[in-house]
């Protein structure tokens, strides 16, 4: 800038430079984290309305209403107390969300790996829209589909595998375990949470540095090598993170096609309990609440360890 | 002297040639034929039994073919990539699988009177010309407009925090977003009835379910906007700060407005997210046959209410609408879906 365009008399007055946010930026900023830190505050104040209906039970069961298997109302005319005990209930969760896993995870991650590394250019892109299609039907649809569809479908497969593959001892179950159990509702759940593993993965893959995966082939490495040597240790902690955290958010789903789950006993005992038993369902729901945090604690503890690693 | 630049046609060194395709094309018929022939004699019949024949015949085949004509890694380089193909097979059956069903179980129903009716004055039984689903429409709009309303600003400002302000308590609050996407649907549910009915002393209404919604919204909108916010190039708001703008005009005047069209694709995936959810809904609006135009008071449904109600009957006429229920649904998270899509890809915002 020249200062012999404009002569002036006197110099102007020196801008007095400050890092001090202005009025309306420490509104902004108050106002903004007010709305960074509701999260917090709704998660407190869910935990905190769950407990406070549901402390009674806590309080009269004890460490039973964790592991007891009855959950039976008070019968003043025959005087018997209630008791309340979700151990089946939440065994039955555990049980699901592990199925699910057990089930859905390898494929998911096979078929993410597949996307980004195996399929051709013109399968890719209506394969990944497909996936993302998948991600977004509600879950009812699953659960509908899972009770008519499906369930049929497992039932004529578990009575074929008992038929021919009885011999083997995992298989030798009785075929109607295979008609609304936990076994049913974590394949179904194993469906449902598919493509949103899928799509996580393919994008926790998508970052695996290139020049790495380059390398790995320059050194002769085939697919597969270069995949359990590149791209595992890159993305294991994102993929671990999802599957974790989408599990136990356990839906109707699996209320349509499997009893014997925390989540499908509080919709199934809503509708006729009475104050007591009420109560007794906002404990089971604080337990549920509870779960899912502390697996998602682990996750992230998880993810954290993993990311470095990388 | 000009040189004369002879015409060279491109050479691939690398395509495969047909003496190396030999031994994976005879690999293929060995499998094909193989797995008819252990069809036929074997007790493994039907679809299905065919299906777990070649998914086994084609991984060994294909590792002996490149264990043989290679090493023990490539062979297992083919067994995984045929795992792999497995895999996703297995990924998009069942939604072929599902979108068939819907449709074959669904579009019998489809009319314009459903659209136009409710199911006030028609018993559950009689055919599904009568009736309709026109009052769990009109619920599904009060609710999910009610829960953008209660979750798109806390869900932005919650992202804003993470991204612009990058306050204190960034990670935490992201930490926060993150446990509550995986909130239960059913907790929510069960929150809302705890502090809106039991404790409060309110009834059944759309409110209450849209409260439950915006709970499992909120993380949703705040992760895409996050990632949205976080492509915004630096530049922008350095620019802006440049002109001496302060924080909160560089907010509201650039980055707002270049995020717009993803900020909307995070609203709708969020809508998408929760249009769907029953079980918050079955615990919070009670649930009603006639068309209730007053979300803050009285008995509502919606569509996933709907199906539920109607699966739960048990009638082949009420599974029949329970079905058609599916589709509508299933036509209404599309909707929004697709323009989800559209939206994002407009400014190349990737999801």
């Amino acid at each position: 800038v020249s200062t012999s365009a404009v002569p002036s008399k006197t110099p102007p007055v020196a801008r007095v430079i400050t890092t001090k946010p202005r009025f309306s930026d420490k509104v902004f900023r108050a106002v903004v984290t007010a709305g960074g830190l509701s999260s917090l505050v709704i998660l407190a104040v869910i935990a905190f309305f769950l407990v406070y209906n549901g402390f009674g039970v806590f309080k009269s069961e004890g460490l039973s209403f964790f592991t007891g298997f009855e959950w039976v109302d008070a019968q003043p005319d025959v005087g018997t107390a209630a008791s309340y005990g979700i151990g089946a209930m939440l065994y039955g969760t555990l049980l699901t969300g592990f199925l699910a896993v057990l089930f859905g995870v390898p494929i998911a991650v096979g078929a993410a790996l597949f996307l980004s590394y195996y399929a051709p250019e013109w399968l890719k892109k209506p394969m990944v829209i497909v996936v993302d299609v998948m991600a977004a039907i509600p879950s009812i649809v699953y659960g509908l589909w899972g009770y008519f569809v499906f369930m049929p479908h497992a039932e004529y497969w578990a009575k074929l595998i008992h038929k021919y593959l009885g011999f083997i001892p995992f298989f030798d179950m009785p075929a109607n375990a295979f008609s609304r159990s936990p076994f049913i509702a974590g394949l179904v759940l194993a469906i449902m949470i598919i493509p949103i593993v899928t799509s996580v993965s393919r994008e926790v893959f998508a970052q695996t540095p290139l020049d790495r995966i380059q390398a790995a082939y320059a050194l002769g490495a085939t697919k597969w090598s270069m995949i359990k040597a590149v791209v595992f240790p890159y993305g294991a902690g994102g993929a671990v993170y999802t599957v974790l955290n989408l599990v136990y958010d356990i839906r109707i789903e699996v209320l349509l096609s499997a009893g014997g789950n925390v989540a499908s006993m509080i919709v199934n005992k809503f509708g006729e309990a009475d104050a007591p038993e009420l109560k007794a369902l906002m404990a089971a729901g604080f337990v549920l609440f509870l779960v899912t945090l502390i697996v998602n604690f682990i996750a992230n503890i998880i993810i954290n360890r993993t990311a470095r690693k990388g | 002297m000009t040189q004369v630049i002879s015409q060279v046609s491109p050479q691939k060194p690398w395509r495969p040639k047909l003496k190396n395709l030999l031994p994976e094309v005879l690999g293929a018929l060995f499998t094909a034929v193989s797995t008819l022939l252990i069809v036929a004699v074997t007790p493994l019949k039907g679809k299905l039994g065919f299906a777990i024949v070649l998914i086994i015949m084609s991984i060994v085949v294909s590792s002996l073919v490149s264990g043989i004509r290679r090493d023990k890694k490539a062979a297992l380089n083919s067994t995984t990539t045929v795992l792999f193909y497995i895999a996703s097979a297995f990924v998009i059956i069942p939604l072929f699988s599902i979108l068939y069903e819907i449709f074959r179980l669904g579009i019998g129903g489809l009319s314009f009177g459903i659209f136009t009716k409710d199911m006030s004055l028609t018993s559950s039984d009689s055919p599904l010309t009568e009736g309709g689903l026109l009052h769990a429409l009109i619920g599904t709009l009060y609710v999910v407009v009610l829960a953008s309303i209660l979750s798109t600003p806390v869900g932005i400002l919650a992202s804003l925090y993470i991204v612009e302000v990058k306050g204190r308590f960034a990670g935490l609050v992201r930490f926060f977003i993150q446990a509550m996407s995986g909130i239960p649907s059913i907790v929510a549910g069960l929150f809302i009835y705890a502090i809106w009915m039991i404790n409060m002393g309110n009834s059944y209404n759309a409110v209450a379910g849209a409260g439950a919604l915006a709970i499992l919204m909120i993380p949703t909108v705040a992760r895409t906007s996050e990632e949205v916010l976080k492509l915004i190039p630096p530049d922008l708001r350095e620019a802006g700060l440049a002109l001496g703008a302060t924080q909160w005009r560089t907010v509201a005047m650039i980055i707002i407005p270049a995020a717009k069209s993803g900020l909307v694709t995070a609203v709708i995936l969020g809508i998408a997210r929760v249009a769907g959810e029953t079980a918050p809904l079955l615990l919070t609006i009670g649930g009603a046959d006639a068309i209730n135009l007053n979300p803050f008071s009285g008995n509502s449904s919606a569509m996933p209410y709907y199906v539920w109600k109607n699966y739960s009957l048990g009638n082949p006429e009420s599974i029949s609408r329970a079905w058609l229920g599916v589709l509508v649904l299933m036509i209404v998270v599309f909707i929004f879906f697709s323009l989800a899509r559209f939206f994002g890809r407009s400014k190349g915002v990737k999801k």
